[in-house]
């Protein structure tokens, strides 16, 4: 396959990139703040020298710059390198902090950084609890109550699902735990840089971030652990991140995640106007002219930039193809895609009927996505699912009735 | 992403022989919509000889190609030369599947199975009458064996990529290592048989084989793609082929020559053989 390029910044003339919860693309002016930091100022801010200093006080500027997007104090987020470690020194921290308490709540829908950890800690003989969701994909407060008790010591529930965009109510569970003597962890990983933050007015002990998904670049991540909250470093080492994480600094990184929250401070009210106009008129033009096509979870508890639409009768890894044919990247919960032979655990945990399961498909925006890409998409998709429809043996004829 | 081959991406774009065949005498299927990918074959069979195909699933990039490749092999066979056909013919015709994806050429197979078994008048040999051992899949010990057997399977992973038994709960990965254990033995020596003698050809025999093979399993392929290939001579072990079509001009038909057209000689005829291009 040949190399397929976006424009810098996203706006693109090959690719229609729709796949903004997977990765975003690096913005322009978080590239240029952080590219001297990987030729001429490559200096380590541990070092003993003015060369070094000056490296370390732009890595505490990225931090207050972070911190302000959180509603944090700059002591309280530690940079690491992904959000998948973000969760899992979270947990961890959390269970070591919390001795004599051997259970955990989380749901069943988490992203892996925190499930696939959470099935390690049953063999490390933990007790887990999955909390179920409904059609919608929302959680029951009430079940959530009832699974947190005095031996639980970490609540950790995603702020936002990653696949659906849907959102949990993780203030309302933060207060449960607090009650129970238990730390509360969210993965807020699609939440920040989309929605507004306010650690400060919240019960949250621990939050974890991802750089690369609000336009910095990949590798980089951080982790908001409340004032107060005893913590356990995960990476063991130097004094780095105030003793709390050890190994040098990935400078450039940490730097243009900083400059990444502040962009996304001064674009959070396009998030929730122009960005989730777009995906609306997106979804609704899907919904409207693709033969079985509906909405997957919540349409009102949901991040603006997140679209999960299933199609009957169709498979996804053969809409996506079809799709990058066309230079439109987006992704799908489809069995085929994952290279497991089960659709996504997500969309199984709702109950989406098994005439639809497999053919799902999740568009994700972001501020450099435009009305005439949203055109392309509603132009070429619907004839897609039609396409596949055909050739599908199943569902023939609601599709002779769908003119 | 995957990496699918060429003649995937092709089939996948343009799926040969989609669609209804309203006057079917062998119908098939495989799979089912819970299971996430279905395929069913129609044939016309007319005097013992498949006269048309058609195809339709509901399936991934590699069932919609796997399907195409079916219809293609099966049209113009006898009843007889398409219940040879395996799961690996589709796989060879298709230059390869990424292996979590072989189950859509055995999904294939068992399609065709089942519509060879619907013309004679059979019932096909169906869970029913097999026992069900990957409960998340619907899979049997029947389809299992027969995938180990047929493709020389040798671990739990390889059974899960060819039928996607065990894929699921993984509660039947006992069973299934049972029976590959079980198989083992019987599948060493078939090998080892087949390894020790190879068969000695006459000349005769040989280019009566190349010349099977070629219509068989290499001209379709290539001529999928526009192309075309002609066997001219055999002189010792070289192959001596003129290409044809859009294979003239083609940039990589060396590579098609070697990869594909070496490689379907030396597995089908005689390690020993080399293909070359002669003027035509």
């Amino acid at each position: 396959m040949s190399a397929l390029r976006a424009t810098s910044g996203g706006s693109s003339d090959q690719v229609v990139y729709f796949d903004n919860n997977a990765t975003t693309p690096v913005a322009p002016q978080v590239l240029e703040e952080m590219l001297p930091y990987l030729s001429q100022l490559y200096g380590n801010p541990s070092s003993m020298h003015l060369f070094g200093g000056q490296v370390a006080d732009r890595v505490e500027e990225a931090r207050s710059r972070l911190a302000a997007l959180l509603g944090a104090q700059p002591e309280e987020v530690v940079f690491t390198s992904c959000g998948t470690e973000s969760d899992n020194a979270a947990i961890r921290s959390a269970l070591d902090r919390n001795p004599g308490r051997r259970h955990i709540v989380t749901t069943r829908v988490e992203h892996p950084a925190v499930l696939s950890l959470c099935r390690r800690l049953e063999e490390e003989r933990f007790r887990v609890t999955y909390l179920p969701v409904d059609a919608e994909g929302l959680l029951d407060l009430n079940q959530v109550d009832e699974a947190i008790t005095d031996e639980t010591a970490v609540v950790s529930v995603m702020w936002a699902n990653n696949e659906t965009g849907v959102l949990f109510p993780v203030e309302e569970i933060a207060l449960m735990a607090r009650e129970r003597g238990a730390f509360f962890h969210t993965d807020a990983v699609q939440v920040i840089g989309k929605l507004p933050c306010d650690l400060a007015q919240s019960h949250i002990d621990l939050l974890a971030l991802s750089g690369h998904k609000l336009h910095a670049p990949k590798g980089v991540g951080a982790l908001y652990i409340r004032r107060g909250t005893p913590f356990t470093p995960f990476v063991i080492g130097g004094h780095q991140e105030h003793g709390l994480r050890g190994g040098t600094e990935n400078v450039a990184s940490i730097i243009a995640l900083g400059k990444a929250a502040e962009l996304a401070a001064a674009n959070m009210a396009e998030e929730q106007t122009r960005v989730k106009a777009l995906r609306d008129r997106l979804e609704e033009g899907i919904i409207r002219d693709a033969p079985g096509a509906a909405r997957n979870g919540s349409g009102e508890q949901r991040l603006p930039n997140t679209s999960s639409t299933s199609f009957e009768y169709i498979e996804g890894e053969a809409i996506l193809l079809h799709l990058s044919d066309l230079g439109v990247c987006a992704s799908s919960g489809s069995a085929c895609t994952s290279g497991s032979l089960e659709p996504s655990h997500v969309l199984r945990a709702m109950g989406v009927p098994y005439t639809r399961v497999h053919g799902s498909l999740r568009l994700s925006l972001s501020r450099y996505n435009t009305d005439e890409e949203v055109d392309y998409v509603l132009a070429h998709l619907p004839p897609i699912v039609r396409k596949l429809r055909e050739l599908s043996p199943v569902g023939r004829e609601e599709l002779a009735g769908h003119a | 992403m995957w990496k699918y081959s060429d003649a995937v991406m092709d089939h996948f774009r343009n799926p040969h022989h989609m669609g209804e065949l309203p006057d079917a005498n062998a119908v098939g299927e495989a799979g089912g919509l819970q299971c996430g990918d279905w395929l069913k074959i129609m044939l016309k069979i007319e005097d013992d000889r498949i006269a048309d195909a058609r195809y339709q699933t509901m399936g991934c990039t590699a069932a919609i190609a796997s399907g195409s490749a079916l219809t293609d092999l099966t049209i113009g066979k006898t009843v007889d030369e398409a219940a040879r056909l395996t799961n690996k013919d589709i796989v060879d015709y298709l230059n390869g599947l990424p292996d979590q994806k072989l189950h859509c050429s055995v999904m294939g197979a068992e399609a065709l199975e089942a519509a060879l078994a619907n013309y004679r008048g059979e019932a096909s040999a169906g869970p029913a009458e097999d026992r069900v051992v990957c409960k998340c899949f619907g899979v049997t010990e029947g389809q299992i064996r027969k995938a180990i057997r047929e493709n020389h399977l040798t671990t739990l992973e390889e059974v899960t990529n060819y039928t996607k038994a065990g894929g699921g709960c993984g509660h039947c990965w006992p069973e299934i290592e049972g029976i590959l254990r079980e198989m083992t033995p019987a599948l060493r020596e078939a090998k080892r048989e087949a390894a020790v003698q190879p068969k000695r050809l006459t000349t005769r025999e040989k280019v009566h084989l190349i010349e099977e093979v070629m219509e068989r399993d290499i001209r379709p392929a290539l001529k999928a793609d526009g192309g075309d290939i002609e066997f001219v001579d055999l002189d010792g072990d070289t192959v001596l082929v003129s290409l044809r079509g859009h294979c003239v001009q083609c940039p990589v038909s060396g590579v098609t020559l070697t990869g594909f057209v070496e490689r379907k000689l030396r597995d089908l005829v005689s390690e020993s053989l080399s293909v070359e291009e002669v003027e035509a």
